[in-house]
């Protein structure tokens, strides 16, 4: 059966505002998926982003939606989690977004391990400011303000939110549609900082100055980069070469819980009143 | 029953002045001179069930008061120059997303580092052009631990009755020393509670003029879902691009605090009545300057004090009406005369201003002030 | 055992003519027709979702039963 979006669309919002092909539709359609699969309270679920083309998801889904400033999305969603932990917070936003501007809040949120899902969709560039490199920028690809190629080093999200802390850690792309759903779901069922990267396409800012002639082409190479962590235990070094490992990559379960801590905080102060 | 009393630092007064506006999550990043409301708050507010937390800069300590605010928290951070500069952006967030909550800014010599223990108050200009854009801006200068308790709440009264940020900006000076002060009773100062919606929650729009200026704040988690942007809105809560309706969204939000100047602006007049001289001056700055006016009438000068307790929105009426029968103002303060242009502005020429400045961390005392009031001719 | 095919709406007012379904319907079961996705062969149809799964503008709907 055709799967029912409008439930959780709000009324008279599509068409929404990302470019032809842009990846973002896709993964906002695999969070949709994931809150109906858990048939999430839309009143006690918040989305929260910062500034972006990303960043404008929320404005479309029926929630508690609030879009902040630019890269300012986690310290905003802790302040909404510490407030109402029996909320449930979902962030989302670029890879610009969470990794330059807000990459302090990023690590902090991680490092905290307080429980909210991050879904960082990794496009590799500003879109929305016109293609400038961002931090996931390659190294020698080409953003307007990289003519010359990219002499910076990108990060790799998946490593850095597991070097700061976070407990769940997954990586998908736009390509493997059906996958994002379901490695949603299992990061807002974990009880920690779950971080999600989905691999993205712009095809209007990134795309164009990269030599893809279409977005067929962007979503052919998520295809042909994309390898399930189980199948890459099985592959060697060199075959492993320039590809990148999806799937969920790292979880961990003893790390205390922030809100849990807090409330533990509570209960130590008020005995001692 | 006789009511509590203590000897305490403004710093720890504004702590417990926010806790008796049911103040119930902090969020902050530690800076002198200021840290000591972050230290109070991490003590108290677990006791009651309220959230503490400690950020990663100012900006994130912006941020999460404002995210607790919209899931219904009564929110404060405390900070200090640097850390009031960082915030800055968000707070103009704060303005044009509605949403009330407290800044605590310690004055301290500035620019940059500056002075981190040197009192200053350079920061009153801050607190009305720090953020960009349009935007309505209430700031509060108090001159006594008693009167730093006070405001506190005031502010926070303020910032639920025009749901907006609301600053209050001691300097060092108040922040730091100790007085003694007498605790109000519960109940006895008026808290004034979020205005909550009374529609149903299909039927809510987070800026619903028919309210009013002011409409109604739901919270997130409450039964009513929204969406809350910084992007000029509609009264749905949806971004908005529309010509007529940003301009009149723009002007509601500065209206806000423009069409209730009165209700808002607080000073004290000491011995105005028949002043030829009139001292304006506010924070620890006019302790020195009561003192000074009281040696001046005794030395035979007509002198007065104008006593500026709300900074933002300026008391034009007030001084404007001072004007027409004042020889002369005078204004001192811990800045290169940020106040005084405030003063000649509204005094449109009538009368002379004259100002004493320092930022070299040292108080401005008596003495001084007593001199320039012998200037005025 | 009789297939039964399914129906495949394409909502013009949303679809951005991106080809992402069509390029990737393991069947070929569409094409576009000028700006818009549209179907070419539902009998080769085999219902796996792919294109409604990777529209990113909520545009195409494969209905079964
Ligand atoms: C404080 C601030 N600095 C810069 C900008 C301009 N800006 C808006 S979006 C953006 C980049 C967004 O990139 P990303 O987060 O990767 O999202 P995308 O558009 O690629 O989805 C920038 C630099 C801003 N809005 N605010
Ligand atoms: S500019 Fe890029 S990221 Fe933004 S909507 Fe267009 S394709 Fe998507
Ligand atoms: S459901 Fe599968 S086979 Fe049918 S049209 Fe879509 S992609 Fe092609
Ligand atoms: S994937 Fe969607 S938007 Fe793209 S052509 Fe097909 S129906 Fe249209
Ligand atoms: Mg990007």
């Amino acid at each position: 059966m055709a799967f029912d979006y409008d439930k959780w669309i709000r009324p008279g919002k599509l068409p929404h505002i990302w470019c032809p092909g842009c990846g973002h539709g896709i993964v906002m359609k695999g969070l949709i998926r994931a809150m109906e699969t858990l048939k999430l309270e839309k009143n006690d679920t918040a989305i929260v982003s910062g500034i972006g083309c990303a960043s404008r998801l929320p404005g479309y889904i029926d929630c508690c939606t609030l879009h902040t400033a630019h890269g300012r999305a986690a310290a905003f969603a802790t302040g909404v989690k510490m407030a109402k932990p029996e909320m449930n917070v979902i962030l989302v936003g670029g890879d610009g977004d969470g990794t330059a501007i807000g990459g302090n809040h990023f690590i902090h949120a991680c490092r905290r391990n307080i429980d909210m899902t991050y879904i960082i969709m990794n496009n590799y560039i500003y879109g929305m400011t016109g293609g400038q490199f961002s931090p996931c920028t390659p190294t020698g690809h080409k953003a307007s303000t990289t003519p010359y190629g990219n002499p910076d080093p990108g990060f790799d999200i998946a490593k850095l939110a597991i070097g700061a802390g976070a407990t769940f850690v997954a990586r998908g792309t736009a390509f493997h549609a059906n996958q994002i759903d379901k490695l949603i779901v299992e990061a807002i069922q974990h009880k920690g900082f779950s971080v999600v990267e989905i691999l993205d396409d712009c095809p209007t800012t990134y795309g164009r100055r990269n030599k893809y002639k279409s977005v067929i082409e962007m979503m052919n190479r998520l295809k042909e980069v994309a390898v399930p962590v189980k199948a890459a235990e099985k592959m060697t070094a060199e075959q492993l070469q320039g590809k990148v490992l999806t799937g969920v990559l790292y979880k961990e379960e003893n790390k205390p819980e922030y809100t849990s801590e807090y409330a533990k905080v509570i209960e130590r102060a008020s005995a001692a009143k | 029953m006789s009511k509590k009393v203590a000897f305490l630092q403004g710093n720890e007064a504004a702590a417990q002045g926010a806790l008796y506006a049911g103040c119930n999550f902090f969020g902050g990043y530690p800076i002198t001179p200021s840290t000591e409301v972050a230290e109070v708050m991490s003590v108290e507010l677990p006791k009651i069930g309220g959230k503490f937390i400690q950020m990663e800069d100012e900006i994130g300590a912006m941020a999460v008061i404002l995210g607790a605010a919209l899931a219904g928290s009564k929110v404060l951070t405390s900070t200090s120059g640097p850390g009031l500069s960082l915030k800055q952006e968000l707070i103009g967030y704060g303005c044009i997303a509605e949403i009330p909550c407290v800044i605590y800014n310690v004055m301290r010599g500035g620019p940059s580092t500056g002075m981190p223990t040197g009192p200053s108050q350079s920061d009153v200009m801050c607190a009305k052009w720090g953020t960009h854009g349009d935007h309505p801006a209430i700031c509060l200068t108090p001159a006594s631990v008693q009167e730093t308790y006070e405001e506190v709440i005031r502010a926070f009264n303020l910032s639920e009755k025009y749901r907006t940020p609301v600053m209050v900006m001691p300097d060092e000076i108040v922040a730091h020393m100790r007085e003694r002060i007498v605790f109000p009773e519960k109940g006895e100062i008026e808290v004034v509670p979020r205005k909550a919606p009374t529609v149903e929650p299909a039927q809510y729009k987070p800026y619903d003029t028919s309210y009013g200026d002011v409409p109604p704040l739901a919270s997130f988690g409450s039964g009513y879902r929204f969406h809350v942007t910084g992007l000029n809105k509609m009264q749905d809560g949806f971004p908005t691009t529309k010509a007529e309706v940003v301009q009149a969204e723009e002007e509601r939000q500065v209206r806000k605090v423009d069409a209730n100047i009165d209700d808002i602006v607080t000073f004290e007049e000491y011995l105005l009545d028949d002043a030829e001289v009139v001292v304006v001056a506010y924070g620890s700055t006019s302790r020195s300057a009561r003192y000074a006016v009281n040696a001046a009438r005794e030395q035979g000068i007509k002198a007065g004090m104008f006593r500026i307790k709300t900074f933002w929105p300026f008391p034009d009426k007030q001084i404007k009406a001072l004007a027409t029968k004042t020889k002369g103002f005078i204004i001192p303060e811990m800045n290169l005369g940020m106040c005084a242009l405030e003063l000649e502005r509204c005094v449109q020429g009538k009368a002379p201003v004259l100002g004493i400045f320092r930022v070299d961390g040292e108080p401005i005392n008596p003495d001084q002030i007593v001199e320039k009031i012998k200037e005025v001719k | 055992m009789e297939k039964t095919l399914p129906k495949i709406e394409i909502i013009e007012k949303y679809c951005k003519g991106c080809h992402i379904c069509v390029e990737f319907c393991p069947k070929d079961c569409l094409e576009m027709k000028g700006f818009y996705a549209s179907v070419k062969n539902l009998e080769a149809c085999i219902k796996c979702m792919q294109c409604e799964l990777r529209c990113p503008d909520f545009a195409i709907k494969v209905i079964t039963e």
